[in-house]
């Protein structure tokens, strides 16, 4: 299948597509929260790999729910928001990872 | 081109809200983030709807650009500017379809939707009614499209710019790490391609770094400014980016974007792909 589907991020709080084959994915997934542990929706998450290079970013939902599609390996999350900001490291394994990252001023 | 006739910033973008010939453009692929809140007096074009042709595998024609822009209430004396998420992805590529199809001025908000919305700056759910023009499209200016054929003879010969993230240009991830990665296509990049991420070219809030910043990334990662460039992604909206900051900010002349890109060089039969970090070679 060559998909014509773009690069722009899908639903973020959406579950996960049938299709997705949690054998072979690396979901890395979580809520972003701020200092009050309240959900932050419209942060931005962006997944660095292991040399801090940006691989992806999305937007969390009114949720505050993110979700990359990544590999196995160690990586940093980075939010960036109206509440602040907040970075995580997560050593993913394949299925799915759930993290919690935090923001603050 | 230079940043003062290619970028406005998110100050001057709320001070023109409702400056007389400004139309202001949301470009997404995920149109929900508009109709959740735009900046007021936005219109939307839809990426995929709007701007791809619904039957064959190309963008709109002139014709069809024409009309999308006459329904929009968009004139060809109007100052366009766009902007969108996804660090201006889309709306860098909206930004090249104007150029193609011959559009006066255009520009790009710098940072898009995230610095906007890291700036607290206000949002509107209105959509505002703008009545319709009939807008002129003009013959697309080739200049700054490459085609697959011209890609391969590229090989060893151009510059040629991988924008995708590194472990997309090695082969090891087929897509973007936000979306899964099935899909059938080969993995790997053109040979010879340089790697330089499109988000180099970016500060973390999305704007673009400065000319000296910009220069200095595409020097060192080995771009000879004595040959035309060609810069491709994945579907050609990230090599938008990067295109517009070649041609746009740095001014640099004969820079192309393949909006093929991996999805159909990868695809095609017989082409040579080189795997890992490195180009590879001719």
């Amino acid at each position: 299948m060559t998909d014509l589907t773009g690069c722009a991020a899908p639903d973020q709080s959406a579950p996960l597509p049938a299709s997705v084959d949690l054998e072979k994915e690396t979901v890395i997934t979580g809520i972003v929260n701020n200092a009050d542990g309240e959900a932050v929706g419209g942060a931005y998450v962006r997944l660095l790999d292991s040399s801090g290079e940006f691989t992806a970013e999305v937007v969390t939902s009114p949720e505050g729910v993110f979700r990359f599609f990544a590999a196995p390996g160690t990586w940093t999350l980075r939010a960036l928001s109206r509440h602040g900001n907040g970075d995580l490291s997560v050593d993913a394994t394949r299925g799915v990872n759930e993290v919690g990252l935090s923001v603050a001023a | 081109m230079s940043r003062d006739t290619a970028l406005v910033s998110a100050d001057w973008a709320e001070k023109n809200l409702e400056t007389p010939g400004v139309v202001f453009v949301e470009v997404d692929e995920d149109t929900s983030a508009y109709d959740g809140g735009h900046i007021p007096g936005a219109v939307k074009i839809d990426w995929k709807k709007d701007l791809q042709d619904p039957v064959r595998r190309d963008f709109v024609d002139q014709e069809q650009f024409g009309r999308l822009l006459s329904e929009r209430g968009i004139g060809n004396d109007d100052l366009v500017v766009l902007y969108g998420g996804n660090n201006n992805w889309f709306a860098a590529y909206a930004y090249w379809y104007f150029k193609l199809y011959g559009h006066g001025e255009v520009k790009l908000l710098d940072g898009g939707r995230k610095k906007w919305e890291l700036d607290a700056r206000p949002y509107s759910k209105d959509v505002p009614s703008r009545p319709a023009t009939s807008y002129t499209a003009s013959a697309p200016d080739l200049s700054i499209r490459a085609f697959r054929d011209e890609v391969v003879q590229a090989i060893g010969v151009q510059n040629l710019v991988d924008v995708r993230s590194p472990d997309e240009f090695a082969g090891r991830l087929l897509a973007p790490a936000h979306l899964p990665q099935e899909q059938s296509q080969r993995a790997g990049h053109i040979p010879t391609a340089l790697s330089v991420p499109w988000s180099k070219a970016a500060n973390e809030d999305g704007t673009f770094k400065s000319d000296d910043e910009l220069a200095k990334i595409y020097g060192d990662a080995g771009l000879d400014g004595s040959k035309d460039t060609i810069a491709y992604c994945r579907i050609g909206e990230r090599s938008s980016h990067t295109w517009f900051v070649l041609k746009e900010l740095l001014g640099q002349q004969n820079v192309k974007n393949y909006d093929g890109s991996w999805t159909e060089y990868g695809s095609l039969i017989g082409v040579p792909i080189a795997l890992g970090d490195e180009p590879g070679k001719a």
